[in-house]
């Protein structure tokens, strides 16, 4: 199999943002969440040790988006959770519901590179041409 | 990136441009950006200027929409946008607010001199490290339960006092003496306050610090003494930071609900991020009390981060606090939206003013301002980056006449982070620093050069224009000396 590019970084100039890849929603939806953390710090440093069930629900794909990574922010202020693996068992316009997989921060292990506080709606899309594009831009 | 922004400008003066409402359909009113020429350059670069285009679409806009010399590009409003809008029938943009609500800076004076701390500041960079929590995911030393938390978003830094926390007097040189009024823990989400438990007393990450100054000049001696500022080579002390993940997730919630409640109240406006409602609507009314809980919550964080930094001092240097003279020269708060009542053409109206990434600058005599500053107007605190120097300034006549008693709030981001660490590939930025005599210490050394002076814009020129423009005066100049960072 080839090396598929999962997402790219945006340079923002006060902020920063990622662009997700994926053959279908899911799989951009998962490239979405796993190039957020990898914002945060390195991905391969994380363990899937725990696992962790998500629901989100929204009026739309974009909105979907927002909430689903707004989720990741919730985890990690609240209870300092870091994931690498995303598996999407559900996902339509308006609700998406998976099983996360990762590992509490253990600073030993994990440097962390960038606090992400919001995800914004400047500039967002999800776009479904020849796969689907992901765009999100984060407050932080 | 962004194309550069290529609209018309008409010259106002040397430092006030308009955008006029011909510009696009819709405007309500025209834009005016203040900046030198120069500046202007650099600002047309990204896409800030549309912006302020389109934060003169908002319902009830007065006079203008605002933006101070360190604008940029920022989630629907620009950083640096001012817009008033009528109270009566206009509407409220948590997006004029910003994200982290009731971002602001606290400064502190002491009877110290520069030569006198700095044998000692390297002891001191590492004593204020561990003092104040800072850097990503930390979690501060406050242990509060939900019931205390609600309590917080209340009272304010007053509650903090009243837990021995910092001083009664810190209060009244602080920008709505630390507590909003009209703030409803029940507005803000369960989210909210589950992200912000466990963070109060933290400074965070990003451009947030507490930094150990030296007065390097004084442009006015009289309103400086005023301040408590004597001498160049005085020490004084600055601390930066906001709501945390509390203020952040209010912001994202209301932005939810005001973005479902645009429609129905027939409201069309160029860009999502500007989701509003009328203030007098239920929408409005819920965010403001919950806008107010976040800010109290931030004034609460400076507060006790102040207490600690005066505990620090006190303990490094083996001397009292009393004998240090650490008081506090005021608070501000430079991501808010307030009620205030504004003369407009002989009449008063009472006006919600956003300021992002903006300053308060009112001038004096003005009733809410402190009885000391009085004479001199509202101090205004305003940071540079870490490898340079931050201004004190007041508040002017000119600045309530023109920009609703406004003026601006820092230098503003010239490079993207990114872009920041290549450029400066290679480059020890703590030791250059320190060859500078300016002492840093962070969680993430690794992410300093983010942080670096080339990743900012000199504030030195945002402040001349504001100083000549007149919406605030130049009172001293600090550079760092001693840097605690996330």
């Amino acid at each position: 199999m080839g090396v598929k590019k999962r997402f790219a970084v945006i340079e923002h100039t006060a902020d920063i943002g990622i662009v997700a890849y994926g053959s279908d929603l899911k799989e951009a939806f998962a490239n979405a969440a796993y190039g957020f953390f990898s914002l945060i710090t390195e991905p391969r440093r994380i363990r899937a040790s725990l696992e962790r069930e998500v629901e989100v629900r929204a009026e739309d794909l974009e909105g979907l988006i927002v909430a689903w990574l707004g989720e990741f922010i919730y985890l990690f202020d609240v209870e300092q959770l870091l994931f690498k693996k995303f598996v999407i068992e559900e996902l339509s316009e308006t609700h998406l519901k998976a099983t996360v997989h990762g590992e509490k921060v253990d600073l030993q292990r994990h440097r962390l590179k960038l606090g992400i506080k919001a995800v914004t709606r400047h500039q967002l899309s999800v776009v479904a041409r020849d796969g689907v594009e992901a765009r999100v831009i984060f407050d932080i | 990136m962004s194309p550069r922004w290529e609209g018309k400008l008409r010259r106002i003066d040397d430092y006030r441009w308009e955008i006029p409402r011909s510009y696009k359909a819709g405007m309500r009113v025209p834009g005016i950006v203040y900046a030198s020429e120069e500046m202007l350059e650099t600002i047309r670069e990204e896409q800030a200027m549309e912006q302020v285009v389109n934060v003169a679409f908002l319902p009830g806009i007065e006079c203008c929409s605002l933006a101070m010399p360190d604008i940029h590009w920022g989630y629907g409003f620009p950083i640096g946008g001012v817009a008033a809008t009528r109270v009566k029938d206009g509407v409220v943009s948590p997006g004029g607010v910003g994200f982290d609500i009731n971002c602001g800076v606290r400064m502190l004076r002491t009877n110290l001199t520069a030569d006198e701390v700095k044998p000692r500041m390297e002891e001191l960079v590492n004593a204020l490290f561990y003092a104040i929590p800072s850097g990503v995911g930390a979690e501060g030393k406050l242990r509060v339960s939900e019931k205390e938390l609600d309590q917080v978003l209340v009272k304010g830094a007053r509650w903090a006092v009243e837990k021995g926390l910092g001083l009664a007097e810190d209060l009244a040189v602080c920008e709505e003496e630390g507590a909003m009024k009209g703030a409803d823990p029940g507005k803000v989400s369960a989210r909210a306050k589950a992200r912000g438990k466990p963070q109060l007393g933290t400074v965070g990450s990003g451009n947030h610090f507490a930094e150990v100054q030296e007065v390097v000049e004084i442009f006015e001696p009289d309103m400086a003494k005023v301040m408590g500022i004597q001498h160049v080579g005085q020490v004084t002390v600055m601390v930066h930071s906001g709501s945390r993940g509390l203020g952040h997730q209010v912001c994202t919630d209301y932005l939810e609900v005001m973005g479902r409640a645009i429609s129905r109240y027939g409201i069309s406006l160029p860009d999502r991020q500007l989701a509003c409602a009328p203030v007098e609507s239920p929408e409005g009314q819920d965010y403001l009390a919950a806008m107010a809980a976040a800010a109290n919550y931030a004034w609460t964080n400076r507060h006790c981060m102040a207490h600690w930094v005066r505990e620090t001092f006190a303990r490094v240097l083996g001397r009292s606090e009393v004998s240090l003279g650490m008081r506090v020269i005021y608070d501000v708060a430079h991501n808010i939206a307030k009620m205030e009542k504004h003369v407009i053409d002989g009449e008063r109206v009472s006006l919600c003013v956003h300021r992002k990434g903006a300053t308060r600058a009112f001038p004096p005599g003005h009733p809410d301002i402190p009885d000391v500053y009085k004479k001199i107007g509202q101090p205004v605190l305003i940071p540079g980056d870490m490898g340079r120097y931050s201004f004190l300034a007041v508040g002017t006549e000119r600045a309530l006449k023109d920009t609703w008693g406004s003026t601006c709030h820092g230098a503003g981001r010239r490079l993207s982070r990114g872009a920041a660490k290549r450029s400066l590939k290679g480059v020890n930025i703590a030791q250059r620093l320190r060859d500078k005599g300016i002492l840093v210490r962070a969680t993430s050394m690794g992410e300093l050069a983010e942080e670096a002076s080339e990743a900012y814009k000199d504030v030195a020129q945002v402040v001349e224009v504001t100083h000549q423009a007149g919406i605030s005066r130049n009172v001293a100049r600090m550079r760092p000396l001693g840097v605690v960072k996330g």
